[in-house]
């Protein structure tokens, strides 16, 4: 598929993802207000709003403060002409590419080759590389994954992904409420008679929501790691640079020392090691895949 | 009223409503085509006031190579002196050509390879390149976005009533495509 037609493809699925995101929340704030409260839609609105409410809090701060996070527990410091002009120029080309404000550019003190970018908008944005990534990168690849970072920040990725954890925090919070109204006695002042099976199912489906939740939010940023992948090519016209930098990425077996499951979603490639529960929750999509689909751009 | 008026008039504000927003659209493309031919000749300075600089740190350890120095003030004249969108074209594509054989020309003088002026302007020069090829892109890209605007249905209508014509594109001419030929004298 040509890069134009990735980058649409992949932004339809993670909407349609988003849409049932969305289907998911309503059903289980009505299915719980339902249970937890005598019915009525007065008891079921508030019960959402006062989740949403929540969720939008921690959703706001992250949102405004996020960038600023993210830059300092990966210690990220800003780049500088003397050491970095190469970088910096690339950075300036590619957002003269993509019509947005040069983003701020720091550099991270990892050895293994990756990035990230952050910022909710593209007047607010950052890109960061590692000084493996500057170190062993030629100038073709490190404007691959540039541009792969650039098309992330064109993408409005940020701001996505943090409306996507307000509403997996919000069914969290819903699987939550439900529980301790359970545990410290739930039913109404009607005693009404709940059908058990019905019971049941709110049960599993609390248990079960937060997990789906969170293969969903998965699912949504592995689509758009496609799309910032197409978008990048668009952006350098070159998607064999960032194919060729995905290569030498999967040829490391570096672990990177200051990512953290918190940041790791933000990076160019999955910086947290192996495991059966890191790869399956993985937000990154296999580099294989990533590299195939280049390469057919 | 009856609900025939009614329904006219809701037809009537959503016709007006999407004329707004289809010219306003068409507005905001066009002015993406002269924001990205500024950022065009943001680079297309900036090169051009590089130069000099150049010539002079060549010069110091290559004074004998006349030639190419002749051809790079010739270009960046005739850069100086262009002025509507197919004459700059034109004149970026000669000047980067002949940059190209004045870096072609210094390969040849190890001395000047290691002097850190030398090194730093050519990063520059190279990151300038660069840049203005991805000005061109963007350009380019945003007078494709345009023109398809203008051609589709329904918005070629609103093009048409409110006269957004047709954009051109910077294009690469012969200067460029030729090979750039390296003398041994």
């Amino acid at each position: 598929m040509n890069a134009f037609d990735e980058t649409a493809a992949n932004k339809f699925k993670s909407y349609l993802l988003m849409f049932c995101f969305s289907l998911v929340v309503i059903a289980l704030g009505y299915v719980f207000g339902y249970i937890y409260g005598d019915g009525s839609p007065a008891i079921i609105t508030t019960f959402m709003t006062i989740a949403f409410i929540i969720s939008i809090c921690m959703a706001l701060y992250s949102y405004y403060n996020g960038d600023k996070a993210a830059l300092s527990v990966s210690k990220a410091y800003l780049a500088n002409r003397k050491d970095h002009a190469h970088y910096i120029n690339s950075v300036e080309g590619l957002a003269i590419a993509a019509q947005i404000p040069t983003p701020k550019i720091y550099v991270l003190p990892d050895q293994s080759i990756n990035a990230f970018a952050t910022g909710r908008d593209p007047e607010h944005a950052s890109i960061a590389m590692t000084e493996g990534a500057l170190k062993k990168l030629n100038r073709v690849e490190l404007e691959g994954v540039i541009a792969h970072e650039m098309g992330h920040i064109k993408n409005y990725d940020m701001r996505l992904m943090t409306i996507t954890v307000v509403l997996v925090g919000l069914i969290a919070l819903l699987s939550d409420f439900f529980f301790r109204s359970m545990l410290f006695g739930g039913g109404s002042d009607n005693d009404r008679e709940i059908n058990p099976v019905f019971l049941v199912l709110a049960i599993v489906l609390a248990i079960l929501a937060p997990i789906i939740a969170q293969l969903i939010q998965l699912a949504i940023s592995r689509k758009r790691e496609y799309a910032a992948d197409a978008t990048g090519a668009i952006l350098s016209r070159h998607p064999e640079g960032l194919a060729n930098a995905l290569k030498k990425i999967g040829k490391e077996h570096l672990e990177s020392k200051t990512a953290t499951k918190a940041t790791a979603h933000l990076y160019f490639s999955n910086p947290l090691k192996g495991g059966f529960w890191n790869n399956m929750f993985s937000t990154h999509p296999p580099l294989a895949e990533r590299i195939r689909r280049l390469e057919a751009m | 009223m009856n609900s025939l008026t009614i329904g006219i008039l809701v037809a009537i504000g959503v016709v007006l409503l999407y004329l707004i927003i289809a010219y306003n659209r068409l507005v905001v493309l066009k002015n993406r085509i002269d924001n990205a031919w500024a950022q065009i000749d943001v680079q297309l300075k900036r090169r051009f006031d590089l130069i000099p600089n150049l010539i002079e740190t060549v010069k110091g350890y290559a004074k004998h190579e006349k030639k190419v120095f002749t051809e790079v003030t010739a270009a960046r004249t005739a850069m100086s002196n262009a002025h509507t969108l197919p004459e700059k074209a034109k004149a970026d594509n000669m000047l980067s050509s002949t940059l190209k054989s004045l870096f072609a020309v210094a390969e040849d003088y190890p001395k000047l390879q290691a002097n850190q002026n030398f090194m730093m302007l050519q990063e520059e020069l190279a990151g300038t390149e660069s840049k203005i090829a991805y000005a061109r892109q963007a350009y380019n890209d945003s007078v494709l976005m345009y023109n398809n605007g203008i051609q589709m249905f329904p918005k070629s209508i609103i093009a048409s009533m409110f006269n957004f014509t047709q954009r051109e594109f910077f294009k690469a001419e012969g200067a460029e495509k030729e090979v750039v030929k390296v003398k041994f004298d």
